[in-house]
């Protein structure tokens, strides 16, 4: 058994420990929010915080996640500026891969509050999205990063 | 819960059949917690819409959400002739049925970018004579007449201001007869059409609570995995599962004629079983397929004449003629969809019924596969449509391949079971975009005009073999020549001619069809001829669209919103393309860099619709930027290759899609309307590869006319200058 702490909840997990932590997810806590794009750390859409580090499920064994904080795309707050700016912004379409660029964008608003053009290239370049919303998920990280601070984690 | 929610619905039909002539079939919440109760819905007037007594709106979507917006496009519609409020409304996915098929297909689909155009009128009968029915209801009451009546976001109101909500009057309406034909409202008076208003689907998509296929639980739900065959008509010999068997979780390995199925109970034991899979192939005449192969087959049929697809005048003579004559070969591979979630497909089988979650765009066909593999009437199937994670024509298939294959384990192992395709699996199952190569030339005459215009095509037919090849006319199937044989541009002499070869290779719609290898041999080499007349390549697209005034205005609109013809910054190079299709009328212009190693950066785009009546100004604007983006990855990165029957792409790092660091500046302009609507989806994808290409020459002088134009491409273009 080993235990994972999701979205602030503790879970007992019984799957192999070499179990990539996106099924765990996924399958034994129905937390289905984290999407299954490629397995092999290439697109994203599996993004989840790890200790508030964007991290890619797909290839993270679960015995890497003990002990550590999970946030999910479920445990971010509605009302999380991200959040808010991804739908004032009109960013999703099909939204597959939006729990994964939510994710990766609020890791990086938690460690760079105004990036810079290149820093968004850099956090956001990894997280594909087949629908082309980059240019409004742009103008989201854009605006969430100019949204007044607080009152989410 | 679902079981019971089912169980009452039905009940309550018994009771109350056809109140109002109207329906009450299962449907689909792919939003968690939305389940309606049915002792709230007194007021279903017909298949798209119900009314509570609380004043709730339900509009029934029979048209798969894959992104572009039908969802809240549709509901706009029909709420905007019922005169609801817009907050109130609630959006539930249609069952397979009847009532929901396509206005033309007769069948359900979600593709052709049709949905706007094709359900317009329906649509907004639908809310116009439900308003019509309140109207009613409210002015029997009050004993006026109803013409005297108005309405406004969700009541009917009196003339002395009294008022009564459509709840109020929802059981009273429900008991008046559904007039055949109201009129519909003055387009000045539209309250919700032409705004720009929120996805309805946004909030569920941003929280991880739109259910899409992949995400399904069911009670007892196992997951398989399928091995398939390696090489494309590759049948399976046999197979040892001993290693795979004694991983955790493993329940079963079966043979099914989709290949072999590992079944478990989670994806990880699924997969990792497979991997152990020891299997023999008979891998046929498929094992010889290269795309080296394919191109010198394409070739040498390129050089000889095809079928006619299009005649005007007569293009031999014109071409002896002419004082000036180009000629050139094109080519484009396949492509895969490579939508953002692999396919997927949920079966629960019994003896006496079927239910299915997917995400289709063609439930009806689907439905009758899926009823054919269980043995079932197609009644007792049940398919559910889940929120789609991108489709683009992947999920469109005459042969329903994600769904038979997963009936198929489902009958073997006799348990409810998802079956999950790997990025891989999805990547190499075939269905591509067909690859192309085109032989074309062109004659100009003594005052440089365009006197020839001779296009050979060469490529696989989509419809051949499917349920739609009665579409196929005198051996041409349309799709493999939109974009040419019904070019916009008066050549006077044309001939379009096609050759169309069997290969094993399945080959399906891939978002805008055959206008995605059309609109880039025409626009590229109708660029060249511009160079080669000394023309600009703006004013002979004017003067070959002088008697076309929508495209010529979307030509127009383009260059003069991306400053055609003004100085750019040093080391930008830009470039048109002009596209009808689906209705729709597009012109793009690109502006790219070149870097030292060959790499092709497009900066900005401006791009310019004409599509008739507008629904939703910012789906279109999103759907424009979605399709260059989609066309970008295309132009700049996408091939499906085959070498010995292999695919030998399979995961984003060999079939790279665009990302957010190649994503231009994209900026729409859309052309005021009244003409009937086109369509969005699909239009924006077809001019930005030609775009590209020609801004790419007019900065380097390099003309590539192979797709993608890769690093290595435009440097060996470059050296032969
Ligand atoms: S699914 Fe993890 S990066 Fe693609
Ligand atoms: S919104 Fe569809 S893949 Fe990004």
């Amino acid at each position: 058994m080993i235990t994972l702490t999701v979205n602030g909840k503790k879970y007992q997990v019984a799957a192999p420990p070499d179990t990539p932590l996106l099924w765990v997810l996924r399958e034994e806590l129905k937390l289905t929010g984290t999407k299954f794009g490629c397995g092999e750390g290439l697109c994203g859409a599996c993004t989840v915080h790890l200790d508030g580090v964007a991290t890619r499920s797909c290839i993270t064994p679960l015995a890497e996640a003990a002990g550590k904080k999970v946030v999910t795309i479920e445990g971010l707050a509605v009302s999380h500026p991200v959040k808010q700016a991804w739908l004032t912004e009109e960013v999703s379409q099909c939204g597959y891969c939006q729990p994964g660029q939510i994710m990766s964008a609020a890791a990086l608003l938690k460690s760079k509050p105004k990036p810079s053009e290149a820093e968004i290239d850099g956090a956001m370049s990894g997280n594909l999205c087949r629908c082309g919303t980059y240019q409004r998920v742009r103008k989201a990280v854009h605006r969430a990063a100019a949204a007044p601070k607080g009152g989410s984690k | 819960m679902n079981a019971i929610v089912k169980l009452s619905r039905r009940d309550f039909l018994k009771q109350s059949t056809l109140v109002g002539g109207g329906l009450l079939l299962a449907c689909y919440l792919p939003f968690p917690g939305a389940v309606a109760a049915d002792t709230a819905v007194p007021f279903a007037p017909n298949a798209f819409l119900r009314i509570g007594s609380d004043g709730s709106v339900t509009i029934i979507c029979h048209k798969s959400e894959m992104g572009q917006g039908v969802y809240t496009a549709l509901p706009t519609i029909v709420a905007e002739e019922l005169d609801c409020a817009w907050e109130k409304v609630k959006i539930e996915q249609s069952p397979v049925a009847p009532e929901y098929a396509h206005t033309m297909f007769g069948s359900m689909v979600t593709g052709g970018s049709t949905s706007v155009r094709s359900e317009w009128q329906r649509l907004a009968q639908a809310g116009a004579t439900a308003r019509a029915m309140l109207v009613a209801a409210a002015a029997a009451g009050w004993k006026i007449d109803p013409a005297a009546c108005r309405t406004e976001n969700g009541a009917v109101y009196h003339p002395d201001g009294r008022r009564l909500s459509y709840g109020q009057l929802a059981t009273k309406a429900a008991k008046l007869a559904v007039p055949p034909q109201v009129a519909l409202k003055d387009p000045a008076r539209y309250r919700l059409i032409g705004r720009p208003l929120a996805r309805l689907d946004s909030p569920a998509k941003i929280n991880g609570q739109a259910r899409f296929g992949l995400d399904v639980q069911r009670p007892g739900l196992l997951v398989a995995v399928i091995a398939r065959p390696p090489v494309f008509g590759a049948t399976l010999r046999g197979f040892n599962a001993d290693k795979a068997n004694s991983v955790p979780g493993v329940r079963a390995v079966v043979a099914v004629p989709a290949g072999v199925a590992v079944v478990a109970d989670g994806f990880w034991p699924a997969r990792q079983a497979r991997a152990l899979l020891e299997i023999a192939w008979d891998e046929g005449a498929g094992a010889a397929l290269a795309s080296a192969g394919l191109r010198q087959q394409f070739a040498t049929l390129a050089a000889t004449p095809g079928l006619v697809a299009h005649r005007a005048g007569d293009v031999t003579a014109a071409l002896e003629r002419a004082t000036v004559r180009l000629e050139a070969e094109y080519e484009v591979p396949y492509l895969a969809h490579a939508t953002m979630e692999p396919l997927n497909c949920t079966v629960d089988l019994k003896a006496d019924g079927c239910d299915i979650w997917t995400g289709s765009q063609m439930q009806t066909v689907d439905r009758d596969a899926a009823a054919r593999v269980a043995g079932l009437q197609p009644e007792q199937v049940r398919l559910h449509t889940t929120f789609l994670g991108g489709g683009f024509g992947r999920r469109a298939n005459p042969a329903s391949d994600f769904v038979v294959e997963a009936v198929q384990v489902a009958k073997a192992i006799k348990q409810p079971v998802k079956v999950i395709r790997t990025r891989e699996d999805d990547m190499r199952a075939g269905y591509y975009r067909p690859c192309w190569y085109d032989r074309i030339s062109a004659g100009l005459d003594a005052d440089k005009q365009v006197s020839a215009w001779r296009h050979t095509i060469v490529g696989q037919s989509i419809m051949a073999g499917t349920a739609f090849a009665g579409m196929i006319k005198d051996g041409i199937d349309e799709t493999s020549v939109e974009g040419a044989a019904d070019t916009p541009y008066a050549f006077p002499n044309l001939l379009v001619d096609l050759h169309t070869p069997q290969l094993p290779v399945t080959v399906l719609w891939w978002r805008s069809v055959g206008h995605s290898h059309t609109a880039f041999v025409v626009e590229s080499f109708l660029d060249e001829v511009a160079h080669a007349a000394g023309t600009d390549p703006v004013t002979l697209r004017r003067t070959l669209l002088a008697q076309q005034p929508r495209p010529r205005g979307v030509l127009e609109l383009a260059a003069s919103k991306a400053g055609w013809g003004t100085p750019l910054a040093a080391g930008r190079g830009r470039g048109i393309a002009v596209h009808a299709s689906f209705g729709s009328y597009l012109a793009q212009v690109a502006e790219v860099s070149l870097e030292k190693n060959g790499r092709v950066r497009v900066h900005r785009v401006v791009c310019a619709i004409d599509c008739g009546r507008v629904v939703n100004p910012d789906t279109i604007a999103a759907q424009m930027e979605s399709g260059i983006a989609f066309g970008l990855s295309a132009a700049l990165h996408g091939a499906i290759t085959l070498k010995a029957g292999r695919v030998e792409q399979g995961n984003f790092d060999d079939y790279p899609l665009l990302r957010l660091d190649e994503m231009p500046q994209v900026e729409v302009h859309i052309v005021p309307s009244s003409e009937a609507p086109g369509g969005v989806g699909e239009p924006g994808v077809p001019p930005i590869a030609p775009a590209v290409a020609n801004a790419l020459f007019a900065l380097s002088g390099a003309r590539v006319r192979s797709l993608p134009l890769t690093p290595e491409k435009v440097l060996a273009a470059l050296a032969k200058g």
